[in-house]
Protein backbone atom coordinates (compact mmCIF):
# COMPACT_ATOMS: atom_id res chain seq x y z
CA UNK A 1 0.00 0.00 0.00
CA UNK A 2 1.06 3.56 -0.55
CA UNK A 3 2.49 5.41 2.42
CA UNK A 4 1.96 8.75 0.76
CA UNK A 5 5.61 8.96 -0.22
CA UNK A 6 5.30 7.04 -3.44
CA UNK A 7 5.06 3.31 -4.02
CA UNK A 8 7.63 1.00 -2.54
CA UNK A 9 9.77 -0.89 -5.02
CA UNK A 10 7.99 -4.17 -4.35
CA UNK A 11 4.66 -2.46 -5.11
CA UNK A 12 5.72 -1.76 -8.64
CA UNK A 13 3.31 -3.56 -10.94
CA UNK A 14 4.48 -5.85 -13.67
CA UNK A 15 4.21 -4.15 -17.06
CA UNK A 16 1.50 -5.73 -19.20
CA UNK A 17 1.41 -3.58 -22.31
CA UNK A 18 3.15 -0.89 -24.32
CA UNK A 19 1.38 2.31 -25.30
CA UNK A 20 2.93 4.10 -28.29
CA UNK A 21 1.91 7.05 -30.40
CA UNK A 22 2.49 10.53 -31.71
CA UNK A 23 4.01 13.31 -29.63
CA UNK A 24 3.21 12.97 -25.94
CA UNK A 25 0.16 10.81 -26.58
CA UNK A 26 1.51 7.75 -24.75
CA UNK A 27 2.82 9.63 -21.73
CA UNK A 28 -0.40 11.60 -21.49
CA UNK A 29 -2.63 8.59 -21.69
CA UNK A 30 -0.60 6.57 -19.22
CA UNK A 31 -0.50 9.57 -16.90
CA UNK A 32 -4.29 9.79 -17.06
CA UNK A 33 -4.65 6.08 -16.33
CA UNK A 34 -2.40 6.43 -13.33
CA UNK A 35 -4.22 9.50 -12.08
CA UNK A 36 -7.57 7.74 -12.26
CA UNK A 37 -6.60 4.26 -11.11
CA UNK A 38 -3.08 4.26 -9.71
CA UNK A 39 -2.40 1.43 -12.14
CA UNK A 40 -0.42 3.28 -14.77
CA UNK A 41 2.61 1.15 -13.95
CA UNK A 42 1.07 -1.67 -15.96
CA UNK A 43 1.67 0.38 -19.08
CA UNK A 44 4.95 1.33 -20.72
CA UNK A 45 4.64 4.62 -22.62
CA UNK A 46 6.78 4.90 -25.73
CA UNK A 47 7.34 8.21 -27.52
CA UNK A 48 9.16 8.30 -30.84
CA UNK A 49 10.12 11.92 -31.60
CA UNK A 50 12.43 12.32 -34.55
CA UNK A 51 12.95 8.62 -35.16
CA UNK A 52 12.92 6.97 -38.55
CA UNK A 53 10.72 3.94 -39.13
CA UNK A 54 13.52 1.46 -38.48
CA UNK A 55 14.41 3.11 -35.17
CA UNK A 56 10.77 3.18 -34.06
CA UNK A 57 10.52 -0.54 -34.72
CA UNK A 58 13.80 -1.19 -32.91
CA UNK A 59 12.69 0.86 -29.89
CA UNK A 60 9.34 -0.90 -29.52
CA UNK A 61 10.98 -4.27 -30.07
CA UNK A 62 13.51 -3.47 -27.34
CA UNK A 63 10.80 -2.39 -24.89
CA UNK A 64 8.96 -5.64 -25.57
CA UNK A 65 12.11 -7.69 -25.12
CA UNK A 66 13.15 -6.11 -21.84
CA UNK A 67 9.66 -6.16 -20.35
CA UNK A 68 8.29 -9.34 -21.85
CA UNK A 69 4.97 -7.72 -22.74
CA UNK A 70 2.90 -9.12 -25.60
CA UNK A 71 0.36 -6.34 -26.06
CA UNK A 72 0.89 -3.05 -27.90
CA UNK A 73 -1.63 -0.21 -27.94
CA UNK A 74 -1.12 2.50 -30.58
CA UNK A 75 -2.94 5.70 -31.38
CA UNK A 76 -3.59 5.77 -35.11
CA UNK A 77 -4.03 3.05 -37.68
CA UNK A 78 -1.88 4.93 -40.19
CA UNK A 79 0.70 5.96 -37.59
CA UNK A 80 4.35 5.04 -37.64
CA UNK A 81 4.07 3.19 -34.34
CA UNK A 82 1.26 1.07 -35.71
CA UNK A 83 3.28 0.29 -38.81
CA UNK A 84 6.25 -0.66 -36.65
CA UNK A 85 4.12 -2.83 -34.39
CA UNK A 86 2.63 -4.64 -37.36
CA UNK A 87 6.12 -5.42 -38.60
CA UNK A 88 7.09 -6.71 -35.16
CA UNK A 89 4.01 -8.91 -34.95
CA UNK A 90 4.53 -10.39 -38.39
CA UNK A 91 4.74 -14.15 -37.88
CA UNK A 92 4.22 -13.80 -34.12
CA UNK A 93 1.16 -15.66 -32.85
CA UNK A 94 1.26 -14.83 -29.14
CA UNK A 95 1.15 -11.04 -29.27
CA UNK A 96 -1.51 -8.47 -30.07
CA UNK A 97 -1.71 -4.96 -31.50
CA UNK A 98 -4.66 -2.67 -30.81
CA UNK A 99 -4.63 0.51 -32.91
CA UNK A 100 -6.85 3.47 -32.11
CA UNK A 101 -6.56 3.14 -28.33
CA UNK A 102 -8.43 5.55 -26.08
CA UNK A 103 -8.59 6.16 -22.35
CA UNK A 104 -11.61 3.90 -21.69
CA UNK A 105 -9.75 1.07 -23.40
CA UNK A 106 -6.79 1.38 -21.09
CA UNK A 107 -8.90 1.84 -17.98
CA UNK A 108 -10.66 -1.43 -18.70
CA UNK A 109 -7.36 -3.12 -19.46
CA UNK A 110 -5.58 -2.19 -16.24
CA UNK A 111 -8.51 -3.39 -14.13
CA UNK A 112 -8.58 -6.72 -15.96
CA UNK A 113 -5.30 -7.84 -14.46
CA UNK A 114 -6.72 -11.17 -13.34
CA UNK A 115 -7.42 -12.15 -16.92
CA UNK A 116 -4.89 -13.54 -19.38
CA UNK A 117 -3.35 -10.44 -20.90
CA UNK A 118 -4.38 -11.18 -24.47
CA UNK A 119 -7.98 -11.77 -23.42
CA UNK A 120 -7.91 -8.58 -21.37
CA UNK A 121 -6.60 -6.59 -24.31
CA UNK A 122 -9.24 -7.94 -26.68
CA UNK A 123 -12.01 -7.19 -24.21
CA UNK A 124 -10.69 -3.71 -23.48
CA UNK A 125 -10.69 -2.88 -27.18
CA UNK A 126 -14.39 -3.66 -27.35
CA UNK A 127 -15.07 -1.64 -24.22
CA UNK A 128 -13.12 1.28 -25.60
CA UNK A 129 -14.98 1.13 -28.90
CA UNK A 130 -18.34 1.21 -27.19
CA UNK A 131 -17.31 3.98 -24.80
CA UNK A 132 -17.50 6.68 -27.47
CA UNK A 133 -20.69 8.59 -26.83
CA UNK A 134 -22.34 11.45 -28.67
CA UNK A 135 -24.36 13.81 -26.50
CA UNK A 136 -26.70 16.53 -27.74
CA UNK A 137 -29.23 16.94 -30.51
CA UNK A 138 -27.24 19.30 -32.78
CA UNK A 139 -27.07 17.98 -36.32
CA UNK A 140 -29.17 14.98 -35.50
CA UNK A 141 -32.63 13.86 -36.53
CA UNK A 142 -35.21 16.29 -35.22
CA UNK A 143 -37.62 14.82 -32.73
CA UNK A 144 -41.35 15.05 -33.54
CA UNK B 1 -6.94 18.21 -60.08
CA UNK B 2 -3.51 16.62 -60.02
CA UNK B 3 -0.62 15.69 -57.79
CA UNK B 4 -0.75 18.50 -55.26
CA UNK B 5 2.16 17.42 -53.08
CA UNK B 6 5.49 15.78 -53.93
CA UNK B 7 6.85 14.61 -50.62
CA UNK B 8 9.97 12.88 -49.36
CA UNK B 9 9.23 11.10 -46.11
CA UNK B 10 11.12 8.08 -44.85
CA UNK B 11 8.10 6.91 -42.89
CA UNK B 12 6.14 6.83 -46.16
CA UNK B 13 2.46 6.48 -45.28
CA UNK B 14 1.78 7.62 -41.72
CA UNK B 15 -0.35 10.02 -39.75
CA UNK B 16 1.08 13.28 -41.08
CA UNK B 17 0.57 12.15 -44.65
CA UNK B 18 -2.85 10.55 -44.38
CA UNK B 19 -4.42 12.90 -41.87
CA UNK B 20 -2.19 15.98 -41.58
CA UNK B 21 -1.99 16.65 -45.32
CA UNK B 22 -4.65 14.28 -46.54
CA UNK B 23 -7.61 15.99 -44.96
CA UNK B 24 -6.93 19.68 -45.71
CA UNK B 25 -5.85 18.91 -49.27
CA UNK B 26 -8.73 16.50 -49.81
CA UNK B 27 -6.30 13.82 -50.92
CA UNK B 28 -7.98 10.93 -52.66
CA UNK B 29 -4.96 8.98 -53.83
CA UNK B 30 -1.32 8.41 -52.99
CA UNK B 31 1.33 7.34 -55.48
CA UNK B 32 3.97 5.63 -53.37
CA UNK B 33 7.20 5.18 -55.32
CA UNK B 34 9.62 2.78 -53.72
CA UNK B 35 11.36 -0.14 -55.40
CA UNK B 36 11.34 -2.32 -52.27
CA UNK B 37 7.69 -1.73 -51.41
CA UNK B 38 6.65 -2.22 -55.02
CA UNK B 39 8.27 -5.66 -54.90
CA UNK B 40 6.56 -6.79 -51.70
CA UNK B 41 2.88 -7.67 -51.40
CA UNK B 42 3.22 -7.77 -47.63
CA UNK B 43 4.64 -4.23 -47.47
CA UNK B 44 1.90 -2.98 -49.74
CA UNK B 45 -0.78 -4.50 -47.57
CA UNK B 46 0.84 -2.94 -44.51
CA UNK B 47 0.61 0.54 -46.00
CA UNK B 48 -2.78 -0.01 -47.59
CA UNK B 49 -4.26 -0.78 -44.18
CA UNK B 50 -3.03 2.59 -42.95
CA UNK B 51 -5.25 4.63 -45.24
CA UNK B 52 -8.99 5.13 -45.16
CA UNK B 53 -10.98 3.03 -47.64
CA UNK B 54 -11.91 6.02 -49.76
CA UNK B 55 -8.23 6.79 -50.45
CA UNK B 56 -6.47 4.83 -53.19
CA UNK B 57 -2.80 3.89 -52.96
CA UNK B 58 -0.73 2.98 -55.99
CA UNK B 59 2.59 1.23 -55.44
CA UNK B 60 5.15 1.71 -58.19
CA UNK B 61 8.85 1.17 -58.68
CA UNK B 62 10.78 4.11 -60.11
CA UNK B 63 10.76 2.92 -63.71
CA UNK B 64 7.03 2.33 -63.73
CA UNK B 65 6.40 5.61 -61.92
CA UNK B 66 8.23 7.61 -64.56
CA UNK B 67 5.96 6.11 -67.18
CA UNK B 68 2.79 6.54 -65.13
CA UNK B 69 3.25 10.02 -63.68
CA UNK B 70 1.67 11.89 -66.61
CA UNK B 71 -1.50 9.89 -66.04
CA UNK B 72 -1.57 10.75 -62.33
CA UNK B 73 -0.92 14.42 -63.09
CA UNK B 74 -4.01 14.40 -65.28
CA UNK B 75 -6.12 12.66 -62.65
CA UNK B 76 -9.29 14.54 -61.73
CA UNK B 77 -8.62 13.88 -58.06
CA UNK B 78 -6.07 15.33 -55.63
CA UNK B 79 -3.07 13.13 -55.03
CA UNK B 80 0.27 12.92 -53.24
CA UNK B 81 3.46 11.63 -54.81
CA UNK B 82 5.47 10.04 -52.03
CA UNK B 83 9.02 8.73 -51.89
CA UNK B 84 10.99 7.46 -48.92
CA UNK B 85 14.33 8.97 -49.91
CA UNK B 86 15.91 11.82 -51.81
CA UNK B 87 17.51 9.69 -54.48
CA UNK B 88 14.18 8.24 -55.58
CA UNK B 89 12.69 11.72 -55.86
CA UNK B 90 15.71 12.90 -57.81
CA UNK B 91 15.22 10.15 -60.36
CA UNK B 92 11.61 11.24 -60.79
CA UNK B 93 12.59 14.89 -61.03
CA UNK B 94 15.18 14.07 -63.70
CA UNK B 95 12.32 12.92 -65.89
CA UNK B 96 10.64 16.30 -65.54
CA UNK B 97 7.23 17.54 -64.52
CA UNK B 98 7.79 17.91 -60.79
CA UNK B 99 7.57 21.62 -59.90
CA UNK B 100 8.22 21.41 -56.18
CA UNK B 101 9.37 19.01 -53.49
CA UNK B 102 8.30 18.86 -49.88
CA UNK B 103 10.83 17.53 -47.34
CA UNK B 104 8.50 15.97 -44.86
CA UNK B 105 10.63 13.63 -42.81
CA UNK B 106 14.21 12.48 -43.19
CA UNK B 107 15.14 11.23 -39.78
CA UNK B 108 18.33 10.53 -37.88
CA UNK B 109 20.78 8.03 -39.19
CA UNK B 110 24.53 7.62 -38.68
CA UNK B 111 26.39 10.12 -40.84
CA UNK B 112 23.54 12.59 -41.08
CA UNK B 113 23.55 16.07 -39.55
CA UNK B 114 20.41 17.55 -38.05
CA UNK B 115 18.96 20.45 -40.02
CA UNK B 116 15.52 20.53 -38.49
CA UNK B 117 13.68 18.49 -35.90
CA UNK B 118 12.54 16.22 -38.69
CA UNK B 119 15.26 16.66 -41.31
CA UNK B 120 18.71 15.07 -41.04
CA UNK B 121 21.01 15.04 -44.08
CA UNK B 122 24.41 13.67 -45.06
CA UNK B 123 26.67 15.34 -47.60
CA UNK B 124 25.47 13.23 -50.52
CA UNK B 125 21.84 13.99 -49.70
CA UNK B 126 22.56 17.70 -49.51
CA UNK B 127 24.26 17.54 -52.90
CA UNK B 128 21.31 15.65 -54.33
CA UNK B 129 18.89 18.28 -53.08
CA UNK B 130 21.01 21.07 -54.58
CA UNK B 131 21.04 19.14 -57.84
CA UNK B 132 17.26 18.89 -57.81
CA UNK B 133 17.00 22.62 -57.11
CA UNK B 134 19.23 23.46 -60.07
CA UNK B 135 16.59 21.88 -62.28
CA UNK B 136 14.17 24.63 -61.30
CA UNK B 137 12.38 22.63 -58.64
CA UNK B 138 11.30 24.55 -55.55
CA UNK B 139 12.27 22.62 -52.42
CA UNK B 140 11.13 23.37 -48.90
CA UNK B 141 10.87 21.51 -45.63
CA UNK B 142 7.46 21.40 -43.98
CA UNK B 143 6.26 18.49 -41.92
CA UNK B 144 2.61 19.55 -41.60
CA UNK B 145 0.47 22.15 -43.39
CA UNK B 146 0.36 24.49 -40.41
CA UNK B 147 4.14 24.71 -40.15
CA UNK B 148 6.20 27.42 -41.82
CA UNK B 149 7.85 26.11 -44.99
CA UNK B 150 11.64 26.32 -44.79
CA UNK B 151 13.29 26.98 -48.17
CA UNK B 152 16.19 24.71 -49.07
CA UNK B 153 18.73 27.52 -48.98
CA UNK B 154 17.76 28.44 -45.43
CA UNK B 155 17.75 24.80 -44.43
CA UNK B 156 21.26 24.16 -45.70
CA UNK B 157 22.56 27.51 -44.47
CA UNK B 158 21.49 26.59 -40.98
CA UNK B 159 19.24 29.61 -40.61
CA UNK B 160 16.01 27.63 -40.49
CA UNK B 161 15.64 28.13 -36.77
Amino acid sequence: MSDGQGPAENDKPTPRAIVAGHGDFANGLVSAVDLITGRGGQLIPVAVPGLCAEDIEALIRERMRESGVKVIFTDLQAGSCTMAARRILRGVDDALLIAGVNLPTLLDFVFADQMPVIDAARRSAERGRSAITVVGSAGGVKQA
Amino acid sequence: MTLVLHRIDDRLIHGQVVVGWGQPLNIQFIVLVDDAVAASEWEQELYRMGVPPEMDVYFLNVADAIAALPRYRDDSRNGILLTGDIETMRRLVDDGGIPNVNLGGIHHRVGRTQRLRYVFLNNDEEAALRDIATQGVSISAQDVPGARPIPLDDLLAGVAG
